[in-house]
C-alpha cells in the first residue's frame, strides 16, 4: 500500500511570516488525517497547498503519485469535482444559496456528466435522507435551513460524487455545541461506511480525537509532533502539544 | 449611396478587423472572439453588434434583408435595412429566399436557408452562464475547460419548479459538442434549425464586444436531460392569417374585450403562404 | 515458550514541559512476555505504573524504550516503532483493550458501540449487532438499554458495554484495566466467565485486578510492576 496524498519540503511565506516551514505530511487511504494548532499555525494554508488551490513556494504534493503541479488546470479541476471533496468552514463557500438543495447535490453529478433527471434527483434524495435532512426539503433553498442543515447540505454535496479525499476546513467550527456533536457523529459514520481519506483542520481537540486515526500538530508554520491520535493527545511530547491538551476541558 | 461615408459605413480598417475577429470566430465554433466594437449611429441593444458584422461581410452584389421578432416591418428592421442602403447602396428584401445576408433580432426564418445565405444574429448578452456564474474570469475558465455542469443545473431547477424546462428563448446550446454557446433570445422552437444549417451562422454582442459563429453543418444541440429531452414548444393553434400549423406564432390582442389571435412571427413566411393559396 | 505478546526492556517516563520539564521516570527494564491462552495479572502498590504499563502494552503511550512485540497477520510487530495505520489496524485485529471508563461518543447506542469493532473489520452490521446483543444480555443488559447511547448509564452499566465492546471481537491479545471495578457479584462472576473462554480459544490475556477474588480466580501467574525510585 501507499500514501494517496503525500507532501514533503512544503514551505511559503507570506512576507515575514513562514506559513509553511518545511512540512512534510501524508495521507493513507482510509485514514482521517487531522491538523491541529492554534489561529496562525499555518493548518488552514496547508490545506489549501494540499488541495492545489494554492502553490508553495518549495516542496511537492503527490496525490496518487502525481505530482499536483504537474497537472493540468483542467486536470486539477476535474480531480477537485471527482475524486476530491472541499468541505469549508462556512456553508456559504460551499453551497450555491440560490440554487434548490437538490440541485446543490446534483451539481457534481451533472458536472461529471449526469443527464438523467431521476437518477439525479433519487441521488439527491437518498443523501439528503443520509445526512438527515428531510427529503422533503429537496427543492428548499438552502438559506431557508439551519446552520447545522447548511453544513450537512454542504458534505452532502461534496460526497455525492464518492470522492477518495476529503479536505475539511473547521468542519464545526461555526456551529452550537449541540449541533456539533451530531455533525461529528454523522462524518464519522460517512468516513467509515465510504472508506474516505480526510485531512480535517480543526482547533477542536474533541472533534480530531472522535474522527482522526492520526493528528499533526502545527505551529508557526511547522508540524511540531504528529502521530497515531491517542497518543498525541494522551502521551503529548512536545511542550506546544501538552500545553493545547492541557487546555482543552475533558477532551 | 450616401455621400462622404466609406462603404458600409466602416472604415476598411476596422472592417479587417472584425472579418478576422470573424474567422477566428468560424474556426472555434461557438466561442466568443473579443473585438473592438465602434460607435454606432443607433443605441446599444438596436443591433450594434450585428450592423457592425453585416458591414464587414456586406458587398455591393449582396441582398440584405432584416428582421425584428421575425418581421420585416418594424422599426428597428426598417431602420437597419435603411441604413444599409444608404450608406452601402446595396439591395433589400422582405423575402428570405433572395437575400444573401439576413441579420435578424430574436428569429430564425421559417423557410430552411441554403448555402450562399449568411445569418447575423443581434446578440444582447453572449455569455451563457452570466446569470450563473457572476464572475467573468470564472466564466472564460468555465469555458476553457468545458466545465458546464452547472448550465445543466440551472435546466435541473426549472424542472424541479415547474416539472419541465421552462426556458422559452435564448435557450442554451452545445456547439460542436465543445462550447456552450447562447443563440441570442430566439425562441427555443428555432433552436433545431441552427442544427446542421447549411447557412453560415453569425452573433454580434455589440455592448459586449464578442463575436461567435456556427459553421456552416455544424452539430448545435439544445441541452437537455435524458428522460426529459429539449422538446420545440410553439403556441397550439393556427396562423388566423395562412393557416400554417408549424410555424411560430406571435399571439396578438385585437381589442380591449380580451379577443386574440395567432398570427406567424415571419411576415414574409405568412405572406408568400397567403399569395400562394390565393 | 511460544508468546503471543512480549515486552522488552519497555521503558516509560514522561516530561512535564509545563512543570519546567520536571521529568517522571514509571517504567525501566520492563521484560514480560505472555503464552497464548494465559492470563498474567499485573500487581505491585498503587502508583507503580500498572496502568502506564497497560497503556503502553496498547501503543496509547509511546515507550521510551524497548520493544513491544505482537502477532500481527501471522508476523511479529513491534507496536513501540510500527506507524499509526498498522497500529490502527492491529489494534483491529489482534490486540484488544478494555479501559477502566467507556469514552461515550455522543448519540452512539449502546448496541453500536458494542458492535463497531466486528463492523469495523468488516462483519455485516445485521451479524455484529446480533452478536453484540447476546453479549450485553449475557452481561444483564437489559435490551430497552440497547438502543441508548451510554452517556446517561450508571458506572456500572458503562462498564458492561465497555467489556461488551471488549470481548466482541475476540482478540488474540487481549489488555484489561480494572474490568470488575463497578460491577457486582452475578456479573463479576459472568466477566470471570468471559476471560475463561477466551483463554480457551486461546487468547493471551494481561489484566489489573484489584479485586483479589477474580484475580486469583483467572490470573495464572503474576507480573510484579516495581516502582521506579524517585530520582529526584
Amino acid at each position: 500500500m501507499t500514501p494517496l496524498l503525500e507532501a514533503s519540503g512544503l514551505s511559503l511565506r507570506f512576507g515575514a511570516i513562514r506559513a509553511l516551514d518545511d512540512v512534510a505530511i501524508d495521507v493513507w487511504p482510509g485514514e482521517v488525517l487531522a491538523i491541529v494548532g492554534e489561529s496562525g499555525s499555518g493548518k488552514s494554508t496547508l490545506l489549501r497547498v494540499l488541495s492545489g488551490q494554492q502553490a508553495a513556494e518549495a516542496g511537492t504534493v503527490r496525490y496518487d503519485g502525481a505530482d499536483i503541479r504537474s497537472l493540468s488546470e483542467a486536470a486539477l479541476r476535474r480531480l477537485s469535482r471527482s475524486d476530491w471533496g472541499f468541505v469549508h468552514q462556512n456553508p456559504r463557500d460551499g453551497l450555491r444559496m440560490a440554487i434548490s438543495a437538490g440541485g446543490n447535490i446534483g451539481e457534481r453529478l451533472m458536472a461529471n456528466g449526469a443527464r438523467h433527471y431521476g437518477d439525479i434527483r433519487a441521488e439527491a434524495l437518498a443523501w439528503l435522507s443520509r445526512v438527515e435532512i428531510d427529503p422533503a426539503r429537496i427543492d428548499a433553498l438552502p438559506r431557508t435551513f439551519s446552520g447545522g442543515m447548511q453544513q450537512r447540505l454542504q458534505i452532502a454535496r461534496t460526497l455525492v460524487t464518492r470522492p477518495r479525499l476529503v479536505f475539511m476546513d473547521e468542519p464545526t467550527g461555526g456551529l452550537d455545541v449541540s449541533v456539533q456533536a451530531k455533525l461529528l457523529d454523522m462524518l464519522r459514520g460517512l468516513v467509515r461506511d465510504l472508506g474516505l481519506s480526510v485531512v480535517i483542520v480543526t482547533h477542536d481537540i474533541a472533534a480530531a480525537r472522535l474522527l482522526a486515526h492520526r493528528i499533526v500538530v502545527m505551529r508557526h508554520g511547522r508540524v511540531v509532533e504528529e502521530g497515531l491520535t491517542d497518543r498525541v493527545l494522551d502521551d503529548p511530547q512536545h511542550p506546544y502539544t501538552q500545553l493545547l491538551v492541557s487546555s482543552v476541558l475533558a477532551a | 449611396m450616401e455621400q462622404g461615408y466609406n462603404f458600409a459605413y466602416l472604415d476598411e480598417a476596422t472592417k479587417r478587423m472584425i472579418r478576422r475577429a470573424i474567422l477566428k470566430a468560424v474556426a472555434i465554433p461557438g466561442h466568443q472572439i473579443p473585438f473592438g466594437a465602434r460607435e454606432m449611429p443607433l443605441p446599444y441593444g438596436w443591433g450594434t453588434g450585428g450592423i457592425q458584422v453585416t458591414a464587414s461581410i456586406i458587398g455591393p452584389n449582396d441582398t440584405l434583408k432584416v428582421i425584428d421578432q421575425g418581421a420585416d416591418d418594424t422599426t428597428n428592421a426598417i431602420s437597419i435595412r435603411r441604413f444599409f442602403a444608404r450608406v452601402a447602396g446595396v439591395a433589400t428584401t422582405e423575402h428570405t429566399a433572395e437575400a444573401s445576408i439576413i441579420q435578424t433580432r430574436h428569429r430564425i426564418p421559417e423557410r430552411a436557408l441554403r448555402e450562399d445565405q449568411i445569418l447575423v444574429y443581434q446578440v444582447p448578452m453572449p455569455e451563457p452562464l452570466f446569470r450563473l456564474e457572476p464572475r467573468v474570469a470564472e466564466t472564460r475558465r468555465m469555458h476553457a475547460l468545458a466545465e458546464y455542469g452547472l448550465m445543466q443545473v440551472r435546466l435541473y431547477e426549472d424542472i424541479a419548479r415547474l416539472g419541465r424546462i421552462g426556458t422559452a428563448y435564448n435557450y442554451p446550446v452545445m456547439v460542436n459538442a465543445r462550447y456552450l454557446m447562447s443563440p441570442s433570445p430566439i425562441p427555443a422552437f428555432d433552436n433545431p434549425k441552427m442544427d446542421r444549417m447549411p447557412a453560415l451562422q453569425l452573433f454580434g454582442a455589440g455592448r459586449e464586444k464578442r463575436i461567435y459563429a456556427v459553421p456552416p453543418y455544424t452539430p448545435v444541440k439544445s441541452l437537455d436531460f435524458d428522460d426529459h429531452p429539449f422538446r420545440a414548444i410553439r403556441a397550439p393553434h393556427a396562423c388566423t392569417l395562412c393557416g400554417s400549423t408549424s410555424s411560430y406564432l406571435d399571439e396578438v390582442v385585437t381589442d380591449d374585450r380580451g379577443g386574440r389571435v395567432f398570427v406567424c412571427s415571419d411576415t414574409d413566411y405568412c405572406q408568400s403562404r397567403r399569395e400562394k393559396a390565393a | 515458550m511460544s508468546w503471543a505478546l512480549k515486552a522488552e526492556g519497555l521503558a516509560k517516563s514522561f516530561t512535564l514541559h509545563l512543570q519546567n520539564a520536571a521529568r517522571i521516570p514509571v517504567l525501566g527494564g520492563v521484560d514480560l512476555a505472555v503464552a497464548p491462552g494465559e492470563c498474567v495479572a499485573l500487581s505491585g502498590p498503587s502508583g507503580a505504573g500498572k496502568s502506564t504499563l497497560m497503556r503502553c502494552l496498547y501503543g496509547n503511550y509511546g515507550a521510551g524504550a524497548g520493544r513491544i512485540l505482537i502477532r500481527h497477520r501471522g508476523e511479529e510487530m513491534d507496536l513501540a516503532t510500527a506507524p499509526p495505520r498498522l497500529v490502527i489496524e492491529a489494534r483491529r485485529e489482534s490486540i484488544g483493550y478494555v479501559s477502566q471508563f467507556l469514552r461515550v461518543i455522543p448519540r452512539v447506542s449502546s448496541l453500536a458501540i458494542v458492535a463497531e469493532p466486528l463492523v469495523a473489520r468488516g462483519v455485516a452490521r445485521g451479524q455484529a449487532e446480533a452478536h453484540a446483543r447476546a453479549l450485553l444480555l449475557r452481561l444483564n443488559m437489559p435490551e430497552r438499554l440497547h438502543a441508548l447511547p451510554p452517556a446517561t448509564f450508571s458506572g456500572g452499566e458503562q462498564q458492561r458495554v465497555n467489556l461488551a465492546r471488549g470481548f466482541a471481537a475476540d482478540y488474540p491479545v487481549l489488555l484489561l484495566d480494572e474490568p470488575t471495578a463497578s460491577l457486582d457479584a452475578a456479573n463479576r462472576a459472568i466477566v470471570v466467565a468471559l476471560i475463561d473462554e477466551a483463554k480457551a480459544r486461546g487468547a493471551a490475556i494481561i489484566g489489573i485486578f484489584h479485586d483479589a477474588e477474580v484475580r486469583d480466580r483467572v490470573a495464572d501467574r503474576l507480573f510484579t510492576v516495581q516502582p521506579i525510585p524517585d530520582a529526584a
